[in-house]
């Protein structure tokens, strides 16, 4: 009796032989996983054949066509909705649009690498792997429901990033964000698997629907809330929210550029696909101050650092915690409103800033010389083209209209009001006024001060042109027809908050609460 | 061929005209003249198919005209709804008036990054008649805030002196401006559901709100911080003498032509319409702030020393009286108020352009460097004779009409506020006179002041339809007042039943 109960609640533990053999669907249900899996290790066997002078390019299309493939195998999965392995993962609308965001991010982070890699010769085999690795365990961790599922997916997406933020090997300062990533990092996931165990002690599970079910039936206690805590910290480290931001900065000044275009939105749009499973699908008691409390202290600690940054990385960066604070501010909102705008936030946040960075990229040069906002000064007039897609993103960043970044701090401030969270809303509104500032400022830079001689600029290569046309046209689609993207946010946030997820496997259901183990 | 056919379309057309060109524009190669050449057929492209508006008008209706109506977003709630009546129609008509003239006076001026320039200015264009269009007040909103970027940019990076300086100075102060309209405009949405402006109106004229009453004082000043700052209304005016002066000369006639009056025009269109009492009851003391602003920017006027600054300060002064004209809730007041907004639009982009080309010629705008420039530059002394008259409100030019309106206005108001005002008009001939004649009359001081050449046949071209539409607009205001008197009286109506209300008490 006991040994099924505790299949039923902790089936990641326990022998195989109580769980039903996987069919093809469970495969078909994690196939992004799995082509992308396969194309990393295809990387990696074939870089050593390959000269390590000219290898980039044809590992690097190789990385693409595992991401564009992955994507199309992301559709595959989509019509095959439902939990696999014994309700470790599940399908469902919301694991889907996680999936195409990531994978997409991947993409274009590899386009933009083509360049990157040329200039700062770096060995593209294991830099081309580490990417395709670290978005199969990102990808994971949004269809995870089951926390320590979720756990080694978090640990697979970290580990990559903390090799990758490493990756500029002639550059102290890139060993030093990749030690201080790590260290902090794994602090931050021992928190997370400590509120994981915590858990399991409070409810007696660490799978999601039937944590709701024991959280529902209120009788977590005080254990509940400090394990939601302890997650919380965990993945505030991971989405670099206040007050667990501090590590920013110095590890995005050091990592290489694309990565830092990469580190900034792809873990962090899981991270947030796993607090949104953690705390809003499994109705976890006390989030509500957590969340409104780190939104608004990332918010304003974000701004006023970015404020005084002379580093456009570093602004970046600081920029970046603002808006996470943004995005929490959405999670603060009543759930059935602020699910789809945080999910719309994150999609219109990967596109502005993944094409932010492409530019930034392009536009360091050799060993990131060119990081400054004095390098910037008559970018207009230097390469207009190149000043003009960057103010593009600026300007959604901004949350200027026509762009992806107004539509998504509107949503976010419409679902906050709707909910009464006034103060929060106004919080934000003053922190938009705060960021245009020193966003402006780089605009400012580029217009209207007179170009320095010393700084080269190179011809946008091919790659990095299509990074960037697709970002453009990622942001203003999502800017003028927001329509079709905030329907979908908007099903798959219903079936979060209500929980309905497609029919779960028998040993999930039967849930005896009295043997709960304490 | 019958052009009626296109009414549903046609206020598509004329708005996205421009910005269709400068996207255009993008794509020809960087060669000066071609880029200024098709700069200037698209917007007078533009012009053209706004004249299909005032033609195809039905002026004795109130409501909005040419109107299209069409779901764009589903959540939230935004529509594709235009529409304009008797007194937007004729701010899309400045509007495309004026941007082929800035486009010419721009022709030598601008001699770097001459393509950006002509994009900015065909962005502006079709932001600003946008504003003057758009029925759905997240449509406004969109195109309030897309006016911004490029005139900042223009100023920014066209602009001379402290450019960056007045660039940013102007962006924050409107930005900021405007954080205030959207939370009106949100909390509006949140109660009605719907951006439209005629459902919203509707909405709390039937009192089917909720709270609206506790509310409606804060959402008017939520709108009125907003316009106030574009206006300028005093005390909020401060930057746009930096913008004025350090703009060039295209930014500056769109910015004294055209977008103070997006100001004026969101006063009267959502203030007026949407919150009856609380402008009733919010209206001393901004009739006040008006006299002081007609008061204040006539007396510093007098005393500026660069010509620009003058000008820009004659523009707190004028907009003043719109100001006024608005909130005496009369007729005469209201048609007044319009009528200042395009003569003033008219004028004052005038002399803008004149100064502009005086700068290009001496590189200053010092009063104290010219003097007795009638001998060498007749025809410009005339055309700039022509034009500060009709700024003075000398009668038979335009300025004098809604001057004189105003003024009536203000009398059945309160009749101390039409006597206060009415020593602006005395000022502004004071102020605009004294430097016709120090920059004019006299010897010529400066030596190198007797060798500036005339007006050049650009230049000539680029005036003429300013002293034409002074002088008609002057003598046959008949023409537009017809337009503008349903609209006004509309937007009056609930003025009357309140005042009927009160006294039935």
């Amino acid at each position: 009796m006991t040994i099924t109960m505790m299949t039923a609640h902790f089936p990641a533990l326990l022998a195989a032989g109580t769980f039903a053999t996987p069919a093809l669907d469970d495969y078909l249900r994690i196939l992004p996983e799995l082509v992308l899996s396969i194309f990393g290790m295809i990387v990696m066997v074939i870089d050593p054949l390959l000269d390590p002078e000219r290898n980039q390019k044809p590992l690097g299309t190789i990385a693409l066509i595992g991401a564009i493939a992955a994507l199309g195998s992301a559709f595959i999965m989509a019509g095959h909705p439902g939990t696999a392995f014994s309700g470790e993962v599940q399908v469902d609308s919301f694991s889907i649009f996680f999936h195409v965001l990531i994978i997409a991010i991947a993409a274009v982070v590899i386009l933009s690498s083509y360049e990157y890699m040329a200039v700062q010769r770096i060995r593209a085999g294991e830099y081309y792997g580490l990417i395709l690795f670290g978005t199969v365990g990102m990808c994971l961790m949004s269809s995870a429901i089951e926390l320590v599922l979720i756990f080694i997916a978090l640990e697979i997406s970290s580990i990559s990033t903390y090799v990758l933020a490493g990756f500029r090997r002639r550059d102290a300062a890139s060993s030093e964000s990749s030690l201080k990533y790590f260290l902090l990092g794994s602090f931050a996931t021992a928190f997370f698997l400590y509120g994981v165990a915590m858990m399991f002690g409070a409810t007696g599970s660490t799978s999601i629907p039937v944590i709701r079910e024991a959280l529902l039936a209120g009788q977590s206690g005080l254990l509940a809330y400090v394990a939601v805590a302890f997650m919380f910290v965990g993945l505030g480290f991971k989405v670099a929210s206040a007050p667990f931001h501090i590590w920013t900065p110095d590890v995005y000044e050091g990592a290489p550029a694309p990565i830092v275009g990469f580190m900034s939105t792809a873990p962090k749009a899981a991270a947030f696909a796993v607090l949104l499973r953690v705390l809003v699908e499994t109705k976890a008691p006390g989030w509500f101050w957590l969340l409104w409390v780190s939104a608004a202290l990332s918010m304003t600690l974000g701004n006023l650092g970015a404020l005084v940054q002379n580093n456009v990385k570093r602004l970046l960066a600081y920029s970046s915690i603002a808006h996470a604070g943004y995005l929490l501010a959405a999670f603060a909102a009543r759930p059935d409103l602020g699910v789809s705008a945080a999910m719309f936030y994150t999609a219109s946040y990967a596109a502005m800033n993944v094409g932010a960075f492409v530019v930034v990229s392009h536009f360091a040069n050799q060993g990131e010389k060119y990081v400054t906002l004095e390098d910037y000064a008559g970018l207009g007039r230097k390469s207009p083209a190149l000043a003009a897609i960057f103010t593009f993103f600026l300007m959604s960043l901004i949350g200027i209209p026509i762009t992806g970044g107004f539509f998504a701090k509107f949503y976010v401030l419409n679902s906050d009001l709707k909910s009464g969270l006034v103060g929060l809303a106004i919080i934000l509104v003053l922190n938009s006024a705060i960021g245009a500032y020193y966003y402006l400022r780089i605009i400012v830079m580029m217009y209207m001060r007179e170009p320095r001689g010393d700084v080269p600029v190179t011809t946008i290569p091919l790659a990095a042109a299509i990074a960037m046309a697709f970002c453009v046209a990622a942001t203003l689609a999502l800017g003028i027809f927001p329509g079709r993207v905030l329907d979908y946010t908007t099903q798959s946030a219903d079936q979060i908050v209500r929980g309905d997820a497609p029919p779960v496997s028998v040993q999930q259901i039967v849930i005896p609460l009295e043997a709960a183990p304490r | 061929m019958n052009t009626a056919s296109l009414n549903p379309i046609v206020l598509t057309l004329v708005t996205f005209i421009p910005a269709f060109g400068g996207l255009l524009i993008l794509f020809i190669p960087r060669r000066d003249r071609d880029i200024k050449l098709f700069a200037l057929v698209i917007s007078l492209l533009a012009f053209v198919a706004s004249l299909h508006l005032p033609v195809h008008l039905h002026r004795n209706l109130a409501g909005f005209q040419f109107e299209i109506d069409k779901p764009w977003i589903a959540s939230p709630n935004i529509h594709y709804h235009m529409g304009i009546d008797g007194i937007s129609v004729w701010l899309v008509v400045l509007t495309t008036f004026l941007t082929p003239l800035c486009v010419l006076i721009s022709w030598k001026s601008i001699h770097e990054r001459v393509k950006e320039f002509f994009i900015l200015l065909l962005l502006l264009e079709t932001a600003l008649i946008g504003v003057f269009t758009s029925l759905d007040l997240f449509l406004f909103y969109f195109f309030w805030e897309a006016t911004l970027i490029p005139m900042a940019l223009l100023i920014g990076m066209y602009g001379h002196g402290r450019k960056v300086y007045a660039a940013v100075k102007y962006f924050l102060f409107t930005m900021i401006g405007s954080m205030f309209m959207l939370a009106a405009i949100l909390w509006l949405y949140a109660k009605v559901g719907s951006f439209d402006f005629v459902i919203i109106q509707n909405a709390i004229r039937s009192g089917s709100i909720a709270n609206f009453p506790a509310a409606a004082n804060w959402l008017f000043l939520g709108f009125f911080i907003a316009f106030a700052v574009k206006v300028p209304l005093f005390p909020l005016h401060t930057w746009l003498p930096d913008a004025h002066v350090e703009a060039p000369t295209a930014g500056s006639v769109l910015l004294a032509g055209v977008l103070l009056k997006m100001g004026t025009y969101g006063l009267l269109r959502f203030n007026l319409s949407l919150f009856p009492e609380q402008a009733r009851h919010n209206a001393p003391w901004i009739m006040v702030l008006a006299l002081i602003g007609i008061i204040y920017g006539a007396l510093v006027s007098l005393v500026q020393p660069n010509m620009k600054k003058l000008i820009a300060y004659s523009s707190v002064s004028h907009l003043g009286f719109v100001v006024l004209g608005i909130f005496s809730f009369t007729t005469a007041g209201l048609n007044g108020a319009m009528f200042i907004m395009l003569s003033h639009g008219v004028a004052t982009g005038g002399l803008f352009m004149l100064a502009g080309i005086l700068y290009e010629r001496r590189h200053t705008y010092e009063i104290t460097e010219f003097g007795g420039l009638a001998t060498p530059m007749p025809k410009y002394a005339t055309f700039f004779l022509v034009t500060v008259l009709a700024s003075v409100g000398l009668p038979l030019l335009n300025g004098f009409i809604g001057e004189f309106l105003v003024l009536s206005g203000a009398f059945q108001a309160r009749p101390i506020y039409g006597i206060l005002a009415a020593t602006g008009v005395i000022w502004s001939a004071c102020y605009l006179l004294w430097m016709y004649q120090r920059v004019f009359y006299g010897k010529v001081t400066h030596e190198v002041n007797n060798t500036l050449p005339d007006l050049n046949l650009r230049e000539k071209t680029a005036l003429v339809p300013i002293a034409v539409a002074a002088v008609v607009m002057g003598v046959a205001p008949i023409m537009w007042l017809n337009a503008i008197d349903p609209a006004v009286q509309a937007a009056l109506a609930p003025y009357v039943q309140l005042a009927a209300k009160v006294v039935g008490q």
